[in-house]
């Protein structure tokens, strides 16, 4: 019997808000497109504080986050990816989707998120890149 | 096993066991997973299994589960307990996919360290829990957790299977969701040791309470007492009360009957690796040779039972020819 049996799992994704914006029609309709696409999310609803993020992610151990914003709560993003990093979860996916201007978009980038989903975005588009990142991200060398 | 693997179970073992909560989120990963590595794991930490008070939530959808727990996690914080939960969701039998919302009820622990939270999907096993809720609980209890609760999918009358688990069972339900008790009074009412009537401030609730009681009344002699307590889990009343009841059924159940627990877990989980090993078995056979065996049973040439008792017994190759 081979040491290694490859057993596929379902990528595991968190969908969340951090910041004040309680707008989450967006990450409800994000959420549900994962789910149909047969991936576990994670779903908290908004007003989550960084912190909370990390630990919650941690604990779920999701292969990528998902942060919508729609009013400017982007701009916190950079201290999340801070934060995940000195929590040893740098290997997990971010993305983020929403309103976010275009200048902003380097900033966020810079500072490792994978990638942004502007209005307009194709669900099927955001599906195919979180998979994707999901896969990746369950390499990570420490898992069993 | 390599030694490579060998000493990286061995890293991970000791870091469950000191607390580590990310190496323990990759182990319950691990285990749902069925890695042939977690089974090593979990043999390992074994040993440490069984020191926790488990708790298992069930009752229909919408009478307040989350909340409850989120209520019952906060008394229990406040007793000096860590607490770990597990709160199971539904996976579409469609396409396997599951939103895991039980933490929206449960915000209020996020922060909290002393508070591990873990949202499982049921990927597609009844019973109330995902295939592999056992082991999960056993990999939390081991990791040093002083009481592990476990909140079932919204459950009707065959959802039991959390019983099985946890020590002390409550099955909760609320008034005004009009057939709320006569959905639990088939199967899931036996396996209480607790019965909650949460939403108590709503009208009807004397009515569902009436109803639980003549429901008990009816049992047959030999059952310990079924305490039924009044929460309103939103505003934290009866919470008090129904952790104290949950820490008398915890002191009341007797070694035997815990002996007795023992064994039918036991057995619980022979017969889930049974299950697992047949079933990856079945997997291996392609296309063809299950054509052919289709084929042999449709013309009434061969049994089903017959089929299966050799491909149990190793010959898949038997099985086929």
């Amino acid at each position: 019997m081979p040491e290694v049996m490859i057993n596929t799992r379902p990528a595991r994704v968190l969908v969340t808000k951090i910041g004040l914006d309680g707008h989450d029609r967006g990450s409800r309709v994000v959420a549900a497109a994962l789910r149909d696409a047969g991936m576990e999310v994670v779903y908290t609803g908004p007003w989550q504080s960084i912190p909370d993020v990390v630990k919650l992610a941690t604990e779920e151990d999701v292969d990528v986050i998902g942060i919508s914003s729609l009013a400017t709560d982007h701009l916190l993003v950079p201290k999340l990816m801070r934060a995940l990093q000195e929590a040893d979860m740098a290997h997990v996916g971010v993305v983020v989707g929403g309103i976010v201007p275009d200048d902003e978009e380097a900033m966020l980038r810079e500072a490792g998120v994978d990638r942004v989903f502007h209005p307009g975005s194709k669900l099927d588009e955001i599906v195919e890149f979180v998979r994707r990142r999901a896969g990746e991200a369950q390499q990570h060398p420490e898992r069993l | 096993m390599s030694e490579a693997a060998d000493d990286r179970i061995n890293r991970l073992v000791e870091r469950i066991t000191a607390g580590d909560t990310a190496a323990l989120a990759r182990a319950i990963t691990a285990v749902e997973a069925a890695r042939p590595a977690a089974s090593q794991l979990l043999a390992r930490l074994q040993p440490r299994v069984g020191r926790a008070m488990t708790v298992g939530f069930t009752g229909p959808p919408g009478v307040g589960k989350s909340t409850l727990i989120s209520a019952f996690v906060k008394e229990m914080r406040k007793r000096g307990e860590t607490v770990a939960v597990l709160a199971v969701d539904p996976s579409s039998p469609v396409s396997g996919g599951a939103i895991l919302g039980d933490r929206v009820r449960m915000a209020e622990h996020a922060g909290d360290e002393g508070v591990f939270i873990r949202s499982i999907a049921s990927r597609g096993h009844l019973g109330g829990l995902s295939r592999t809720t056992s082991r999960v609980a056993d990999l939390v209890d081991a990791a040093g957790f002083d009481v592990v609760v476990i909140e079932t999918v919204g459950a009707g009358q065959s959802e039991v299977e959390v019983a099985g688990i946890a020590q002390t069972t409550i099955v909760v339900t609320s008034p005004g969701a009009g057939d709320d008790v006569q959905a639990i009074k088939a199967g899931i009412l036996e396996v209480a040791d607790i019965l909650v009537v949460n939403k108590a401030d709503m009208e009807g609730a004397k009515q569902a309470r009436r109803a639980l009681k003549a429901m008990l009344s009816l049992r047959v002699k030999g059952h310990l007492e079924v305490p039924v307590i009044d929460t309103v889990a939103i505003r934290g009343e009866g919470i008090e009360k129904l952790a104290d009841a949950v820490g008398r059924n915890h002191e009341r159940a007797a070694p035997a009957d815990r002996d007795a627990a023992r064994r039918e877990r036991f057995v619980a989980l022979l017969a889930e690796c049974v299950e697992q090993a047949c079933q990856s078995r079945l997997k291996a056979l392609d296309g063809d040779q299950l054509e052919r065996l289709q084929d042999a049973v449709e013309r009434g040439e061969r049994e089903a039972d017959a089929i299966a008792a050799a491909i149990m017994d190793g010959g898949l190759a038997s099985a086929v020819s």
